[in-house]
């Protein structure tokens, strides 16, 4: 059996999805779309699973999670649907259950914090209310865990009975007449093509295109429909949205009027806390320092104190075994090739790949605190204005500022943007937030070339990234991101305590889905840069200059000539760059023949200043490693998009290099 | 008037609900149809979006988009 978990934003979804699930959950892509798809089977109720939908408002044909659910709703085999109805917000939470409805599917309404509306002192008919809608109404608490059992008794009832919800009538009047005017007009197509006859009706009044071309009604049929929405329209004085969302809402004042009992103005002690919680955290003044200083210490945290300690202990763990390895390897007089790919290809390989996971885990466990405490939606909102200019909303911030740290977890948390076109705007800008991994470089290079002008350098290359974004926004927005932003019209949601379980659960998912899908990719790159960089043409086995990676190199620094660091040791350092920045100087330390990895003899490669400012503009600006590249293939859902993206980096870094290079040589 | 327009503490009664496609009905699936009580609770640190009270919730919007709302303020 499939349930489908569908409920608004913010109404505690997640928790009650893995309430019901536990850890038996998977995540994926609905076919065609990035939108994400979670599945996971129900606690001791072996064969059935449950799919986790995205949270939306209504089932209006505007957002790519209005349609991924409704055709998941129409077309995808479900048995029934459980409605997850946040109690402490209850008008507008029915307003999807009554689209729902109309769907005629066997469904139960899960009314979330119970808790938190009974410690309000309001009091809510259950049964009155399910049976005003012919649903079962289960109160739940899904953050306590109460309630969920008589939930999962309740669905698997309805599952075998399969009983649908026989009232559709929400309405009266105008929209009444027309809704079944129309579904008398339509019943056969209907039949035909396998669409509820009242969700239907309904859409063809509200004009949806896509019902109206799926139910494939003939000219006469149109003809008729727009007699019928005309007369509607004219009776109410308004047009056919308005009419139906007012209908939808009248009924449901009526509903909570007769069924809902407030006790003073009904606020939660939640939504009380929340309001006096904002008034310094987006207050005017305090709001962005307190955000930035959020920020920093989780910045901070992340990168400095537990990120990257825990990835130097996983380094020396890999290192220390690949040392025993490489003893093993020599006590038993392995072939030096095959000794080289298992140390060097190998080893290195794989700790690339998990020099990531301390960080992307520590840096999850901060954004879902983050998401699930309501403060992401307030970050939003204090920073929109700042984000709009380019086209994009203050949701896109986080993103950004985490580029900074690392591109690989700033993509992947790109996936709470609500909309695909700001997701993929914002991924693709990530790059252009100099990474931790270009900080070495820089810092090499400043200390080398501009000693007495170190932070001025870095600054200006940091601030030189933010701009070519801020531009590459620009051109975005204008070419291939033209058309309307989502609208921001966005809940800010009571602030609550995050969930442990949550907490934990997501950080799992994220590594999960890091370490599955990401080692394939990493670990090849890994193994072909090894590859070339270990043989000569003959295949045999050479070191630094004789390599293959080398010929490559002198190949390539064609291109570079013009931007004034021709010399084939820079461009074969930033080939391997691709596998991860840092390894740009310990490539030029071995090419340049220097006795410390970390001091390459920079001199011998760079003729003048100028190429030195053209060089780091090129690493600044270049395409990001391919760790950043997967991340970036799976998010934006086509290997396509990703493999365009790196095109525009590159060709734009050698555009802005030269042009660095040229305005330095004035000087 | 227009939303925009309604100071930070006041309450007004939507009138009617302009704008177009995704923006227009985004704004009625959310709850501002007409007949609606809104109250202007605060703006952003920037000043814009601001936020607002409509039944029983807190909804931000842009004040550009709020131009598409008609009120009538409700006087104390």
């Amino acid at each position: 059996m499939i349930f489908a978990l569908i409920g608004n934003q913010n109404c505690g979804k997640t928790t009650l999805f893995n309430q019901l699930t536990g850890s038996s959950q998977h995540v994926g892509n609905f076919p065609g779309v990035t939108v994400e798809k979670k599945e996971g089977t129900i606690l001791r109720h072996k064969d059935a699973s449950v799919v986790d939908l995205p949270g939306i408002y209504s089932l209006s044909p505007y957002t790519a999670e209005e349609v991924v659910t409704r055709d998941f709703l129409l077309d995808g085999g479900v048995d029934a649907v459980i409605n997850i109805v946040d109690a402490t917000n209850i008008e507008r939470n029915l307003y999807l259950t009554l689209q729902l409805i109309e769907l005629q599917l066997p469904m139960v309404i899960a009314l979330n914090m119970m808790d938190e509306v009974r410690s309000a002192g309001t009091y809510i008919d259950i049964d009155k209310l399910s049976e005003a809608l012919d649903v079962p109404v289960v109160p739940v608490s899904a953050s306590k865990n109460e309630g969920v059992s008589e939930l999962i008794t309740v669905l698997s009832d309805i599952g075998k009975t399969g009983k649908r919800p026989r009232k559709t009538d929400f309405c009266e009047g105008p929209v009444h007449t027309a809704i079944h005017s129309v579904a008398h007009l339509v019943e056969e197509n209907a039949r035909k093509t396998g669409v509820p006859l009242r969700f239907a009706a309904t859409k063809v009044v509200d004009g949806d295109k896509y019902m109206i071309q799926r139910l494939a009604l003939n000219d006469s049929q149109l003809d008729i429909v727009g007699h019928i929405v005309d007369e509607m329209e004219s009776a109410l004085k308004t047009d056919r949205e308005a009419a139906l969302a007012d209908m939808r809402y009248d009924y449901i004042e009526k509903l909570c009027s007769s069924f809902v009992r407030k006790h003073g103005d009904g606020e939660t002690k939640e939504q009380k806390r929340s309001a006096k919680m904002d008034t310094v955290l987006t207050s005017k003044y305090f709001g962005i320092p307190i955000f930035l200083g959020i920020m920093f210490l989780i910045f901070w945290l992340t990168f400095g104190v537990i990120g990257t300690p825990l990835s130097d202990l996983l380094a020396s763990g890999i290192d220390a075994l690949s040392k025993l390895c490489e003893e093993a390897m020599t006590s038993w007089g392995v072939n030096a090739a095959v000794k080289s790919l298992v140390i060097n290809g190998i080893f290195v390989g794989v700790g690339s790949v998990l020099s990531f996971l301390p960080i992307i885990i520590t840096l999850f466990f901060f954004l879902s605190i983050l998401e699930d405490s309501g403060y992401m939606a307030r970050i939003a909102f204090i920073m929109d204005k700042l984000l709009r200019k380019i086209g994009l909303s203050g949701r896109s911030f986080v993103p950004m500022l985490i580029g900074f740290g690392c591109s690989v977890p700033a993509i992947m948390s790109a996936r709470t943007l609500s909309s695909t076109r700001d997701r993929r705007m914002t991924i693709l800008l990530v790059p252009f937030m100099s990474c931790s991994a270009k900080l070495p470089i820089y810092a090499l290079f400043t200390a080398v070339f501009f000693p007495d002008n170190a932070p001025f350098v870095m600054i200006c290359l940091y601030v030189g990234g933010i701009i070519m974004g801020i531009l590459s926004a620009l051109i975005f927005k204008n070419t291939v991101f033209r058309g309307k932003p989502v609208p921001f019209v966005m809940e800010l949601p009571a602030y609550r305590f995050p969930s442990a379980k949550n907490v934990i659960l997501h950080m799992w998912e994220k590594a999960k889905d890091f370490l599955v899908k990401a080692f394939t990719i990493i670990f090849v790159a890994n193994i072909v840069i090894w590859f070339l960089q270990s043989f000569d043409t003959g295949f045999n086995l050479v070191q630094g200059q004789d390599s293959m990676l080398a010929s490559i190199g002198r190949f390539v620094s064609v291109v570079f000539r013009p931007l004034g660091f021709g010399d084939w040791r820079a461009a074969t350092a930033l080939i391997t760059g691709l596998s991860a920045k840092e390894t740009v100087i310990s490539t030029l330390a071995i090419l340049t023949g220097s006795a410390s990895a970390s001091q390459p003899l920079l001199q011998t490669v760079f003729v003048s200043t100028a190429s030195v400012v053209s060089f780091l503009t090129f690493t600044l600006l270049y395409m990001p490693c391919v760790a950043s590249f997967s991340a970036m293939r799976r998010e934006m859902g086509k290997t396509r998009y990703a493999v365009y993206a790196m095109c525009y980096y590159t060709t734009l870094a050698w555009i802005v290099a030269f042009i660095v290079y040229r305005i330095a040589l004035l000087f | 008037m227009t939303l925009d327009k309604l100071k930070i503490g006041s309450s007004a009664i939507i009138k009617s609900v302009g704008g177009e496609g995704a923006l227009r009905r985004r704004f009625l699936d959310m709850g501002l149809t007409p007949k609606t009580t809104v109250t202007m609770f605060k703006a952003a640190p920037m000043g814009d979006p601001v936020e607002l009270h409509l039944r029983g919730y807190s909804l931000t919007i842009r004040l550009e988009d709020a131009k598409n709302i008609e009120v009538v303020e409700i006087k104390q």
